[in-house]
């Protein structure tokens, strides 16, 4: 069996079921802090066990899932309020501005200010869709690290970050 | 009415238990509940919705082979099936009574854009967005 076979060995449908809880609690609060320990408690597994149980599952890390709702969030609230960024920030998990803003610059591609004006200028006519389809739409795909996205762009960007992102 | 959608179908991990949950917890009547072998046809309804069926099917033999049952398992259990949308009166109200029978919500009643919405799974993992539909005034 090759490494690829292997890695999509069907895993145990009830353990799929905890993990989906775990997803859940990330999904409704996203704003918290959600370390491993928390998670694998949720999901009544071993830490070790939970993060590669995850991965598996969802296709990436726990804390990058995380990462992706709190950019989602934030690019909802850029869009739909009139909220300062810095409040945008707080409310989305992270403890500065600074921060924040690198976060979302390193997985959109721009800055929450950018953002906030791109969408104003053109509204999209999604009032039919229920509002967590729209958001889930908005979510972003991050299939690699957000530290291996800065170290693939460092070359191209003088200013790239070299401090790791902390969840 | 003789036209239109009369069954819809979810797939479950365990039919007794999502009998139990869409009967006992979410007010949802038995339609057909039919037994050939180790298959099973079950179907509820909506009180108010004597039109359309809600299949609770288990994915199994003869209808799917092992490896498509285990697979289709793994995606119900993972939360990746479509949505499903039910529509009540009063979404607070209705979160009360279904949070006190046990129902796993994912989301509290939430107001957005004027309206009430919540979410719930189903024991298999199955998601439910519960929005309020205020009905006309008559």
């Amino acid at each position: 069996m090759s490494k690829q076979e292997q890695a999509r060995t069907s895993q145990d449908p009830e353990l799929l079921r905890r993990l989906l809880r775990a997803k859940d609690r990330m999904d409704a609060a996203s704003h918290e802090a959600w370390p491993v320990q928390r998670l694998a408690r949720v999901s009544s597994v071993s830490e070790a066990h939970f993060a590669r149980s995850f991965k598996e599952a969802f296709g990436l890390p726990p804390h990058r899932y995380l990462l992706t709702r709190r950019i989602e969030r934030a690019k909802a609230l850029l869009r739909d309020t009139d909220l300062p960024i810095l409040e945008i920030a707080l409310q989305t998990g992270w403890n500065s501005l600074g921060t924040f803003g690198r976060t979302f610059r390193d997985v959109t591609g721009e800055s929450p200010r950018e953002l906030r004006a791109r969408e104003r200028a053109a509204r999209h006519e999604l009032e039919r869709v229920p509002a967590c389809y729209v958001s889930a739409a908005y979510r972003p795909g991050l299939t690699t690290a957000v530290s291996e996205k800065r170290r693939q762009e460092a070359g191209a960007t003088k200013s790239a970050p070299q401090k790791p992102e902390v969840i | 009415m003789s036209q239109g959608i009369g069954v819809v179908g979810l797939y479950v991990r365990d039919q007794d238990e999502a009998l139990e949950f869409y009967v006992e917890k979410l007010g949802f009547r038995v339609h057909t509940d039919a037994r050939n072998g180790d298959y099973r046809w079950l179907t509820v309804q909506h009180p108010d919705q004597p039109t359309l069926q809600l299949g609770l099917f288990k994915p199994q033999a003869p209808v799917l082979d092992a490896s498509t049952a285990q697979t289709v398992s793994e995606i119900v259990a993972k939360g990746a099936m479509p949505p499903l949308v039910l529509n009540v009166d009063d979404c607070r109200v209705a979160y009360e009574r279904m949070q006190a029978r046990g129902v796993e919500f994912t989301q509290a009643p939430e107001e957005r854009y004027g309206n009430v919405d919540a979410n719930f799974r189903d024991p298999s993992g199955n998601g439910w967005k519960m929005i309020e539909s205020r009905r006309a005034p008559h």
